[in-house]
Formats: C-alpha cells, structure tokens, sequence
C-alpha cells in the first residue's frame, strides 16, 4: 500500500478550518429555520426603531436627512452580534452533546478550532445584514457607494467574529447553553450603548459618557459612514484597530477558556 | 371539602410551580426582566431628547414616559415564557398525567396562568423600583401605582392565555419562543415607546388601533398625569378583549388536544 506524505500543518489548519466552516454552513442549509430570527430580529428592530423614533431627527442638531440612513448600520451589527452569540449557543449546545471533547483530542491546534466557530460566525453574519440592507434601501436609505458598503460589510463580519469569540469563551466558560442569554444580553449592551439612536450631542449625558468610552461607538460610526456622507480614513482605521484589539483580547480569552476545558 | 376549593389548591399548586420552574433556571428570567431593563436603559439614554419634540406629551422625563413600556414589553414576554414552559410539560408528557388526573381541565391552564399573573405582578414592581431609584416620579401617587400594578397583572394573565393556547395547539416549545419576534412588532406597532401622534406611518396608523396601546396609555396616564377614566376603561377593555380571545383559544386547543391526543 502506497503511503501518503503527510499535509504541511499550515495546509492541515486551513483544512480544518475549513470543514468547520463547512459544518456550520450545513447546519444552515438543513436546518434553514435556525437561521429566521437571526435575520428577523435585526429586521423587526430596524423597522420598529425607524416608525418610532424616526421623529428624533426633527430634533436641532440631528443633521442625517432620513432615519433609515442612520438606523441601518446599527441594525447590521445588531444581526452580526445575533450571530455571534448564535455561534457560542451552538458550541454550548455542542459541549453539552460531547462534539467539543471529540474534537479537542483531536491533533488541530485550539486556535484552528476557535477559529472555524469564529470565521463561520463571520460569514453568516453577511445574511441579516444583507437582508436589513436591502430593506432598508427599499425605504429610502441612502445608497452609501462602494467604499461604504465594504466598510459597513467590514464591520459586520468582525463585529460577528468579536460577538463569536465572546460567546465562545462563555460557552467553554459554563458549559451549558443556560448562558446563552449573557451572551445575547452582552452585545445587546454594547451595542446599544453607542450612538445608536441619536448622534453623541443628542444622548442623554449619562449615556454620552458610556458611548464616548465604548470602543464599539468608533465602530458604529465607520459602518455609518456611507449612509450619512463621505468615507474617510480617519474615520476607518480607529474602528479597525478596534476591532482588531477585541477580537485578540476575546479570542485570548475563549482559547485560554478552552484549555481550561480540555485539561 | 368543596370542589370550588380543590380546584382553588390545584391552582395554587400548579402556579406556585411555574413561578418556582422560573426562578430555578435563571434564564426564563433574562428574558423577562434583563432584556426589558437593557432596553429601558438604552432607549431612555439614546432617544431621552425625544421629550423636546413638539406634541411630546409633558413628562418629568422620558424614563417616567418609558416605564409602561418597558412593564408592557415585560409582560408580554413572561406570557411568551409560560407558554414555552406549559409546551415543555406537553413535551415531556407532565401535562397528560395532569390529564388523567381527578381535577378539572381548566385548572390546568389556570395554573400556569397564575404562574404568569404572578410574573407580570413582579414585573410591574420591578420597573417601578427602577424608575423610582432613578427618579422618575409617578404623578397620581399610590393609587397610580396600584392600578398599574393590577393592570400588568392582568395583561400578563390575559397574553399568557394565548401563549397557553397556542403552546395545548402546538405541543412544541419552539414554536412558541418562535413567536417571540411577534411580541417585538406587536410592541414596536404601538405606544408602548412613543406617543402614537409623533410615530411615523404606518406604524402610527397600526398603533393607533392596536389594543396593546390602550393598555399602554392606562398603565402610562397614572404615571404621567392624573388618573383618567376614559383610558382606564379603554385599558380594561382592550385587556377583557384578549382575555376572551385566549379563553376562547385555549378550550378549542384543549379540546383539540384531548381528541388527537
């Protein structure tokens, strides 16, 4: 029998990453129900928001032309942490059934198997956010040019994969899907806590205060961009760099949750 | 001892271990105080300048203006919950041996309602220590408090009777936490978050006749402003309309249920 050489490790961890992509991407296809509230709750939100509050920007120095053009972005990354909190209940559920055991004695170094939840969480995220968008446009949002859609696009796929490794490391953390609501309720909280509903000068002050120091308002206000006006640089790489840090402070963390697991 | 009394026991059995159910798995808690109370916070927080828009109604403060909705958002989702826990005992066969049990079939959804009646109860306190430790006002006093209480109360009783409905048709609990987005467009197309006269169409028009906002504007005006009949009765009205749409509900479902089994 003719012996086959053995895959480089990097073409190995591709490998793996890959069909743990393609595992979450099936759990899509067969079970497509999973996937509706992840898409209608960022919907049901940005409609809801839009009807209610749309009169804030009659409001003196609330500057955006439509409500849609504000509210759309919030709606994308409302959906990506959706998804990435989604991604933690799956690795809870996942946990409580045995599959993470079966794959942590496995040779694929932890970081490969975070980073399959993760990225998977990334790409899926893109549906609600599609979604909201083309919504949105229907109603009058404005259209924000190539740049912007990539930016908002940017910004949703990491804003999934922060809310993924954040609901990773609670789900290595208490082993059960009973956390899922931590998980939701986390990036509900800072989500929100930004210039979310109304532009910084217009929150209340306790809540400007909250927003000024929550790194996700610099994100929120790159995925904006478009909709509102000119993409700029300066206005881009601070929610990169962003996110860029919560993705290795909280992906730290989940992997430093997952040894603890597999000792 | 009289029947009246027995099924009375049964009740009081069956709802004291739907509330204790609840508070054992702290996560049918999240939902009904935790995420109400994020939203309360962000929404006072993000849209509070909303006061300063002409035709706002006067308030203290957009927390005084947000309570009841927060209380109705609350509510609506511990109705949500008791459904979801009622399909669970389907699932699991507990209801069945309740329905081979010598006890009336409505004592079995009473039960659970008293489960919910008792949530909605907590609810309503809950929000009102919130809005009081972060001073909101309530206008007309205790006698404002107390028919606010009895009218989320009586809210939470009347949507977990469709919540029961739908959980005896169903049998499945993730059908009814299915419906959850449900509660947000019903929430979302009324008063519960802005006054219907600065809403923007058609969601102003869906809330104007959505029943949810008469409840809203009873539990809203004592809070606000004075006590005021003709909201109170619109409130009581709109609260007796859903109670009869669930009790409705609930015997064909139950009676559905013990045909096909």
């Amino acid at each position: 029998m003719e012996a086959t050489a053995p895959l480089p490790q990097w073409r190995a961890n591709l490998a793996t990453i890959a069909a743990l992509m393609a595992r979450a991407k099936n759990e899509l296809l067969r079970v497509p129900g999973a996937a509706i509230p992840g898409v209608l709750a960022p919907t049901i939100f940005f409609l809801g928001i839009n009807g209610v509050f749309g009169a804030l920007t009659q409001l003196r120095g609330f500057d955006t032309g439509t409500y849609e053009s504000f509210v759309v972005p919030v709606s994308m990354l409302q959906g990506a942490g959706f998804t990435g909190a989604a991604a933690g209940v799956n690795l809870a559920r996942d946990m409580e059934q045995g599959w993470v055991d079966r794959l942590l004695v496995s040779p694929a170094p932890r970081w490969v198997l975070l980073a399959g939840t993760v990225l998977a969480a990334s790409a899926r995220a893109l549906i609600p956010a599609t979604f909201v968008l083309a919504i949105a446009l229907l109603l009058g949002a404005s259209w924000p040019g190539v740049a912007g859609l990539l930016i908002a696009y940017l910004m949703t796929a990491a804003m999934a994969a922060t809310a993924a490794c954040w609901g990773s490391a609670l789900a290595l953390r208490f082993k059960s899907q009973s956390a899922a609501p931590l998980m939701q309720a986390g990036m509900m909280a800072v989500i929100f806590t930004t210039t979310a509903y109304a532009p910084l000068a217009l929150l209340q002050p306790w809540m400007r205060s909250v927003a000024e120091v929550n790194p996700v308002t610099q994100v929120m206000d790159a995925a904006r961009q478009g909709f509102l006006g000119a993409v700029t640089w300066a206005e881009t790489w601070p929610a990169i760099l962003v996110m860029l840090a919560l993705i290795a402070a909280l992906g730290a963390w989940a992997l430093r949750e997952m040894r603890r697991t597999a000792a | 001892m009289n029947s009246l009394r027995v099924n009375a026991r049964v009740i009081r059995a069956l709802g004291m271990r739907s509330i204790r159910q609840t508070f054992r798995r702290p996560q049918l808690m999240a939902p009904i105080l935790v995420f109400p109370t994020l939203l309360l916070a962000v929404q006072t927080g993000g849209a509070g300048g909303a006061v300063d828009l002409p035709g706002f109604p006067p308030v203290q403060g957009f927390l005084q203006f947000m309570l009841a909705g927060a209380m109705m958002q609350s509510l609506m989702l511990a109705g949500n919950s008791g459904g979801i826990a009622f399909a669970v005992d389907i699932e699991m066969g507990f209801t069945d041996r309740l329905f081979a049990a010598p006890v009336p079939r409505y004592t079995i959804v009473l039960g659970r309602l008293a489960g919910v009646a008792a949530l909605g109860f907590l609810s309503a306190v809950w929000f009102f220590a919130i809005g009081l430790a972060f001073g909101a006002e309530v206008h007309s006093g205790v006698a404002g408090v107390l028919i606010a209480v009895f009218l989320v109360t009586a809210t939470a009783t009347a949507v977990g009777g469709i919540g029961a409905a739908i959980a005896l048709r169903t049998g499945s609990a993730s059908v009814v936490q299915g419906l959850f987005p449900l509660v947000l467009v019903v929430l979302f197309l009324s008063s519960a978050f802005f006054p219907v006269d600065l809403m923007v169409q058609p969601a102003k028009a869906i809330a104007e006749y959505n029943p949810f906002s008469f409840i809203v504007e009873g539990v809203r005006t004592p809070i606000i402003a004075e006590v005021d009949a003709t909201d109170l009765l619109e409130a009581l009205l709109a609260i007796a309309g859903i109670v009869v749409l669930g009790l409705v509900l609930s015997a064909r479902a139950l009676r559905h249920r013990l045909r096909t089994g």
